[in-house]
């Protein structure tokens, strides 16, 4: 191989290099190369010359903008919450059916309350707030703690079997695995509570069952789900007349019900959330289930 | 492939693998005491040595190699890291999709700890970058040293421990992930033993590599090699100084690293960028500027330019991995340096992008013709691509909207998929019928079968994550006039659902590309009729000749 040898279709020289075969040309580096190399370097300069850049011992450059990420984050957010405040402001001072009349801070409450929602709630409730099994639909008017709105701000404060002091606490025991019913008497009470929203599913049932489950009741759930089935809001004991269950109404899982009992628990959202929304998120729950009564 | 060694090889190999069965056997029962999951690792350690002495056993007593063997260059590392790459490929590859359907469907993970997608996905990550990729580099690593040194390596054994060791490393990782053994650094998840295995391995790679370069007998060093050095030399570097750690015990896999809050935050994506710089590009750019020219038949375009075009990536490389952490606790300056240099880098990459495609000037009909040399083209333009849509996500405002969404995973899938893996096609393409001495390929139809199904897959994949990408970076910042966000997280994962299928379908074409690879490459293998003799330039130097300087 030759120094000066020429490539016939380029018309370029070879470097005289030669590895298995492989050849180089000694073309120059285009210029625009160089002009973007330039102005790459230029915009660099640039950016450390404005911005905050190159380290000095124990502090750095601070660039000409005088710029602080910190100081332009506490800004913003700080801005934010003033224009915010014109309709939050209200919501904190204006008492639930006041702001419930006012459609246009009502508003404020579904925008706000969709995404406060979505990103606390509707990993149990489901985005469309309808619950799921052992997840209260929020939006059937069917309460467990009550539906009044202090009520539900409260259950969201402070939350059911949480770990908050205030916490809600309520538990269905377990009847069976704890031994305080046969296996006989909780069966003849799931057929009562069954016949409680159901009549037609226990029709094949003896009376002679329902008549032992009727007393089994009495004498051990009507203390909390009261004498007729009716549920407690004081004990957060749901109403068993309706056909409205939280783990399900058919009769195997209501003998699963009474045999294991339940222990739901919701969280406490008072740490993580500011009396406002607690308050935006209440008013946005009911008002998901229509207009007040 | 045990014939190949001498016999001093052979011993020497027993001895290895012997203590490597003891150290497996220490790790399982030490481990096992506690219960640590690591004594599974000192199981699998142990087999692994077992299956590898079985096999050096089995060959022991064949003839040792003549001194003939000197004569040509030693290629069946090559040949296993071939088909081992090839192997990770589909494993890595069906992971991948396996993963994005669970994206789609998070049902999918059947309620198992180890089908998780926290656990699948870094079996993906490392089964095609480290398994697929990382088998592919040693492999024409090895081909392309000798060639351009015309130099035969300077012994059998080393390449063999660095070909089996890394895949024993990558064994420990993989099957690591499945039991939850994890450091939790993204793309450095082996836990310390591993690690150290990797060093060892690591470091007889360079040392083979640099006893091979200084045997040579050309006066020049060609460009792939710098790009094959740098790629193994700052490996090495990256790999010891992130993985610094101390373990909790010398029986168990956990271990804590050494540094905490934003400096911990900072080394592992000064690793993990220059991952992408050393492993991902100055490894494959090394295959690019031999496979290419090579063949195109055409001499390399510029040869200053991939002088500039070297020193520029290795240097502004270094610098860039802050852009990870924009508007983090990372202080500020760092951001910008991170920022600016990153910005600076799109040139040198470019450079190097414009003068592979510039080498093809005058070889464009070949391009139109052979799918090989076509899988290398359009790495080249996917690499020019990437980059410059890597430095303009690196500008802070760019990377306020695209961070933490789906346009950062296509971006990696641009590179990943449209530069490294065709760029390795095409570089195993034109390699096998070199290496197992065949005319061509076994059928180029379906060589030109699996260029249309990487690139269909690629961009339907790339596009699926741009659009899907954009939407969620636009939703989080979607404000409605109460002055608060519009979207809640699940609005952009609902909104995400259909590019979620759409990138698993660009995943599932891919996948089939990489096993029409497979069955080609294992046809062309067992073909017969070879051709009759080797070519005669495909030979090492011998010794007493030198070139003219």
């Amino acid at each position: 191989m030759s120094v000066n040898e020429r490539d016939p279709h380029t018309g370029h020289m070879l470097t005289g290099h030669e590895w298995n075969g492989i050849k180089e040309l000694n073309t120059p580096v285009p210029k625009p190369v160089w002009i973007f190399l330039i102005a790459a370097f230029l915009f660099s300069v640039a950016c450390w010359i404005l911005l905050p850049a190159w380290p000095l011992g124990s502090t750095y450059t601070k660039g000409l903008l005088g710029t602080d990420q910190r100081d332009v984050v506490t800004e913003q957010v700080h801005n934010a919450a003033m224009a915010r405040s014109v309709w939050t402001g209200k919501i904190a001072a204006m008492d639930y059916a006041a702001i419930r009349r006012d459609q246009a801070l009502m508003t404020m409450v579904r925008q706000d309350g969709h995404r406060l929602f979505g990103d606390n709630c509707a990993a149990c409730h489901g985005i469309n707030a309808m619950g799921g099994k052992g997840y209260p639909n929020l939006i059937d008017r069917d309460w467990l703690w009550g539906g009044d709105a202090e009520t539900v701000a409260q259950t969201i404060r402070a939350g059911i079997n949480s770990s908050d002091e205030n916490t809600r606490v309520s538990q269905m025991p377990s009847f069976g695995r704890d031994g305080m019913l046969d296996g006989k008497a909780i069966f003849a009470v799931s057929q009562y509570v069954l016949s409680l929203s159901n009549p037609g599913a226990v029709k094949g049932t003896p009376a002679e069952t329902l008549r032992t489950g009727a007393k089994v009741f009495a004498d051990n759930c009507a203390a909390c789900h009261g004498p007729k089935g009716l549920g407690d809001h004081a004990m957060g004991a749901p109403n068993l007349t309706d056909n409205i269950w939280l783990y399900g109404g058919d009769a195997q899982t209501i003998y699963t019900t009474i045999y294991d009992g339940r222990h739901g628990e919701m969280p406490a959202w008072s740490p993580r959330l500011s009396a406002t929304d607690i308050k935006i998120l209440t008013l946005y729950v009911l008002d998901r289930g229509g207009p007040p009564q | 492939m045990v014939s190949g060694l001498t016999i001093g090889e052979r011993q020497g190999a027993i001895v290895i693998l012997v203590l490597l069965a003891v150290i497996g056997t220490i790790m399982a029962a030490a481990a096992g005491r506690t219960g640590d999951p690591m004594s599974v690792h000192g199981f699998i350690v142990l087999l692994f040595s077992l299956a590898v002495l079985a096999v050096v056993f089995w060959g022991y007593y064949t003839p040792a190699p003549d001194e003939g063997r000197l004569k040509s260059y030693y290629d069946d590392p090559s040949k296993a890291g071939i088909i081992i790459a090839m192997i990770w490929a589909v494993i890595g590859m069906f992971v991948g999709d396996w993963v994005a359907w669970l994206l789609a469907y998070p049902d999918l993970t059947f309620d198992a700890a180890w089908s998780s997608f926290g656990r699948l996905r870094p079996v993906h990550t490392t089964g095609v970058i480290f398994g697929f990729g990382g088998n592919a580099l040693i492999a024409t690593s090895f081909h392309v040293m000798q060639r351009t040194s015309r130099a035969r390596m300077p012994d059998q054994l080393s390449p063999w421990f660095v070909l089996v060791g890394y895949n024993l490393f990558c064994i420990l990782a993989v099957s690591g992930y499945l039991l939850g053994i994890t450091q939790s650094r993204e793309y450095a998840e082996p836990e310390w033993y591993a690690d150290i295995w990797l060093v060892i391995v690591w470091v007889t790679y360079l040392v083979l590599y640099l006893r091979t370069l200084a045997r040579r007998k050309e006066p020049h060093i060609y460009v792939a090699n710098w790009y094959y050095l740098a790629f193994i030399l700052v490996v090495a570097m990256l790999h010891i100084v992130n993985n610094l750690a101390v373990p909790v015990s010398y029986a168990g896999a956990k271990s804590y690293s050494l540094f905490s809050g934003v400096q911990d935050a900072m080394t592992e994506w000064w690793y993990g960028h220059n991952a992408v710089a050393f492993f991902l590009t100055a490894g494959f750019l090394a295959m690019l500027y031999y496979y290419l020219p090579k063949r195109a038949e055409r001499p390399i375009y510029s040869y200053r330019m991939s002088i500039v075009g070297f020193w520029g990536i290795t240097f502004f490389y270094m610098w860039a991995g802050s852009h990870h952490l924009h508007y983090t606790a990372l202080p500020q300056w760092v951001q910008t340096l991170g920022m600016s240099f990153s910005a600076m880098l799109l040139i040198p990459s470019w450079i190097a992008a414009a003068n592979a495609l510039l080498t093809l000037n005058g070889a464009w009909h070949k391009v139109r013709d052979d799918a090989t040399l076509r899988f290398m083209m359009m790495a080249a333009v996917f690499y020019g691509l990437t980059t410059f849509e890597g430095s303009f996500m690196a500008i802070r405002p760019v990377n306020s909207l695209s961070h933490y969404t789906d346009w950062t995973i296509g971006h990696v899938h641009a590179g990943a998929l449209g530069w490294v893996a065709l760029i390795t096609f095409g570089s195993i393409y034109a390699l096998v019928p070199w290496l197992w001495k065949r005319e061509r390929m076994y059928s180029l139809k379906l060589v030109e079968a699996h260029f249309w199904l990487a690139l269909a897959g690629t961009l339907v994949y790339v596009f699926a994550m741009w659009n899907s990408g954009v939407i969620q970076g636009l939703m989080w910042r979607t404000y409605n006039e109460s002055g608060t966000l519009a979207y809640s997280f699940v609005d952009s994962m609902i909104a995400m659902h259909p590019y979620y299928i759409t990138r698993a379908i660009g995943g599932l074409l891919f996948l089939a590309g990489a096993l029409i690879g497979c069955y080609n490459i294992w046809m062309t293998i067992r073909r017969p009729a070879p051709v009759a003799e080797s070519a005669r330039w495909d030979a090492p130097l011998p010794a007493a000749l030198q070139p003219a300087e």
